[in-house]
C-alpha cells in the first residue's frame, strides 16, 4: 500500500510555520510530546506512546544458549526493530527497508555499542552456557521520531525485564520457575536515551522530536544517544546536510536536558509499577 | 485530529440455567491508533491483541483482482520474527485469511487493497477467539461494508465429559479437546471451525450449541461498547 503523498501547499504551509516558530501541534521549538509509559501483566513489556499518536511495544525475553566462540564468558544481546504495516500503510511488510536498517543499526549502537548492560552477567556456565536477551519492538502507530520512542521502550523494558534465577552445581544447570525462586533483573549501568532533532532549510531552522509531517518536509536528521551523566553514546546524522560545530554543541546541550526529563519518567514509571505490583501480589 | 478513545469492560455473569456458556471478563478499545483507517484492541482473559485494518486502498496491478478487493492478513508475533510464525500464529492468520472475506463484502470494493494487521500483545490461550474478535471490532472500525459481524469462542472438553466455554490455560492444558468456532451475527452459524483433541459427534454438536448461545453475549458486548462509543461522540 502506499503513503498518502505530501501535497505541495502542505510542504509550503509547514515550512512557513516552523519559519515562524509554530507548530502543527501547538508545541514550541524544544517542546518534546507527552511521553507515556505503561507497562504490561509480563515482566519486560513496555509502551511508550508519544503524545497521542505515535505508540511503541518493547518487549524482552531470554534463553540460554551456547556463546559465541570468540566471547565464551559474555551473554549476549539481540535487538529486533519491527516496522509493521499496522504503523504506517507505507511500510511493506518482509522487507528490508533502508529505514528499518538505520533505526535497527541505531538502536544496536545506542543500546549495545554503548555497553549500558553488563554482558558478563548473563553467564552461567563460561564456553558453554550464557543468556540471550532478545529485545523485540514493534512500532504499533508511525507519527514521526519512532527512534527516540524506541530507545525509551527498549531501555525501560529491559529495566523491568527479570530473567530466571538459575543455580549451578558441578555440570547441571537448573532454571526456576518464577514460583520456586524470584526473577532476578538485569545488571544495567547507565540508560542511553535517544534525541532527535530535526533540520528544515539547510540547518537554519531546528525543532526536537519531529511529528511525522515534520518528519517528510526536513532536510536532515540528527540523533544523539545520552545518559543522564551527559555521556554520549552515539551522534547519528542522516540526510546530507552540513551542521556547524556549534550546532551540534547546541544539540547536544539540549538533549542532556531532554535525556534527564526522560530518565526521570522512566524511573517514576518503573517505580510506580513496582507498588502496583507489590499491592497486587499481598491481595 | 486525535483518536477517540473508550474502554469497555463487561463482566458476563454465570448464568444459571446454563452454566457451561460462562465467559469471562472482556474489554475492547476502538480507534486507539491513529494511523489505521480502523483499530481495535480486545483483551480477553490472560490474552490481549490489537488489530488494524487499512483499506479499501490503491492496489498493486500485480495483485489486483478485476471483482473483488484484494485481502491481505499480517500477523506479528510479538517475540521472534514475523516471517516465522509459530503454530498458534500461524493458524491464526490462515483462519483470518478465510474467515475475513466471507463476512466482508469484498465486491462493493473491487479493484482495492483491504489489509488486516493483527499483532500479539499477550500470547494466552484462545488467541485464536481473541484476534478473531478484535479483527471484527476494527473492521467494524473501519466503516467496512460487511454482511454480518464474527465472533469466536473456544470451547474445552475436559477428561470427565464436560464442556467449559472460555477455559484458562490450565483448563486447556488439562482438556481432552479444545474448539475454537467463529459465528455469525446474522443466523449464528457457524463460520469456521478449528478442532483439537479427540471427541464423538455428539460433543461436537454440544459444543457448537454452546458456542452459538455464548456468542450472543460477545455480540451484546459488541453492541453495548459501540453503542456507548457513539453515545459518548454525539
Amino acid at each position: 500500500m502506499r503513503e498518502t503523498p505530501l501535497s505541495n501547499c502542505e510542504r509550503q504551509f509547514l515550512l512557513t510555520a516552523i519559519k515562524e516558530k509554530k507548530r502543527l501541534d501547538g508545541r514550541q521549538t524544544y517542546d518534546y510530546r507527552n511521553i507515556k509509559i505503561t507497562f504490561g501483566t509480563q515482566y519486560g513489556c513496555c509502551i511508550v506512546d508519544l503524545g497521542k499518536t505515535s505508540r511503541v511495544l518493547a518487549q524482552v525475553s531470554c534463553e540460554l544458549v551456547a556463546p559465541k566462540e570468540n566471547r565464551p564468558t559474555e551473554g549476549i544481546l539481540f535487538f529486533n526493530l519491527e516496522l509493521s504495516q499496522m504503523a504506517s500503510p507505507a511500510f511493506e511488510p518482509s522487507r528490508q527497508s533502508e529505514l528499518l536498517v538505520k533505526l535497527n543499526r541505531q538502536l544496536e549502537r545506542c543500546l549495545r555499542n554503548s555497553k549500558c548492560i553488563d554482558t558478563e552477567s548473563l553467564c552461567v556456565v563460561s564456553g558453554a552456557k550464557v543468556w540471550q536477551v532478545r529485545v523485540d519492538v514493534h512500532v504499533l502507530n508511525h507519527d514521526g521520531n519512532i527512534m527516540d520512542a524506541s530507545s525509551i521502550a527498549a531501555i525501560t523494558a529491559l529495566c523491568h525485564f527479570r530473567r530466571p534465577d538459575v543455580c549451578v552445581q558441578g555440570e547441571e544447570v537448573t532454571v526456576f520457575t518464577p514460583e520456586e525462586r524470584d526473577p532476578v533483573p538485569l545488571s544495567i549501568y547507565h540508560m542511553p536515551i535517544c534525541v532527535s532533532f530535526s533540520f528544515f532549510e539547510q540547518g537554519t531552522y531546528l525543532l526536537v522530536d519531529p511529528c511525522e509531517r515534520e518528519e517528510r518536509v526536513m532536510d536532515g536528521l540528527l540523533v544523539i544517544a545520552m545518559n543522564k551523566h551527559r555521556e554520549m553514546c552515539s551522534v547519528q546524522s542522516s540526510g546530507g546536510i552540513m551542521l556547524l560545530k556549534e550546532q551540534v554543541l547546541r544539540c547536544s546541550k539540549i538533549a542532556s536536558v531532554k535525556v534527564a526529563e526522560v530518565t526521570e519518567l522512566i524511573n517514576k514509571a518503573l517505580e510506580n509499577d513496582k507498588k502496583a505490583r507489590y499491592v497486587f501480589e499481598f491481595l | 485530529e486525535t483518536p477517540h478513545c473508550l474502554v469497555h469492560t463487561m463482566e458476563v455473569e454465570e448464568s444459571s440455567t446454563h452454566p457451561t456458556t460462562a465467559l469471562r471478563e472482556f474489554g475492547c478499545e476502538q480507534n486507539l491508533l491513529s494511523r489505521p483507517d480502523g483499530s481495535a484492541s480486545f483483551v480477553q482473559g490472560d490474552t490481549s491483541v490489537l488489530a488494524g485494518v487499512y483499506g479499501p486502498a490503491e492496489v498493486k496491478v500485480s495483485k489486483e483482482i478485476y471483482d473483488r478487493a484484494t485481502m491481505e492478513v499480517l500477523i506479528q508475533p510479538k517475540v521472534g520474527l514475523p516471517a516465522i510464525l509459530s503454530l498458534s500464529a500461524g493458524h491464526t492468520r490462515f483462519s483470518l485469511f478465510y474467515l475475513c472475506p466471507v463476512s466482508l463484502l469484498l465486491s462493493r470494493r473491487y479493484k482495492a487493497s483491504l489489509c488486516v494487521s493483527v499483532c500479539l500483545c499477550v500470547q494466552g490461550p484462545q488467541l485464536l477467539a481473541c484476534s478473531l474478535n478484535a479483527a471484527c471490532m476494527a473492521l467494524m472500525d473501519a466503516g467496512l461494508p460487511m454482511r454480518c459481524l464474527f465472533c469466536g469462542v473456544t470451547c474445552a472438553i475436559d477428561p470427565e465429559g464436560h464442556i467449559h466455554t472460555d477455559p484458562t490455560a490450565a483448563q486447556e492444558r488439562e482438556s481432552r479437546a479444545v474448539m475454537t468456532f467463529a459465528i455469525d451475527s446474522a443466523e449464528r452459524r457457524v463460520m469456521m471451525s478449528s478442532t483439537k483433541g479427540s471427541f464423538s459427534v455428539s460433543e461436537l454438536q454440544q459444543c457448537i450449541a454452546v458456542s452459538q448461545r455464548a456468542s450472543g453475549k460477545i455480540f451484546q458486548f459488541y453492541r453495548d461498547s459501540v453503542s456507548r462509543r457513539y453515545s459518548k461522540m454525539l
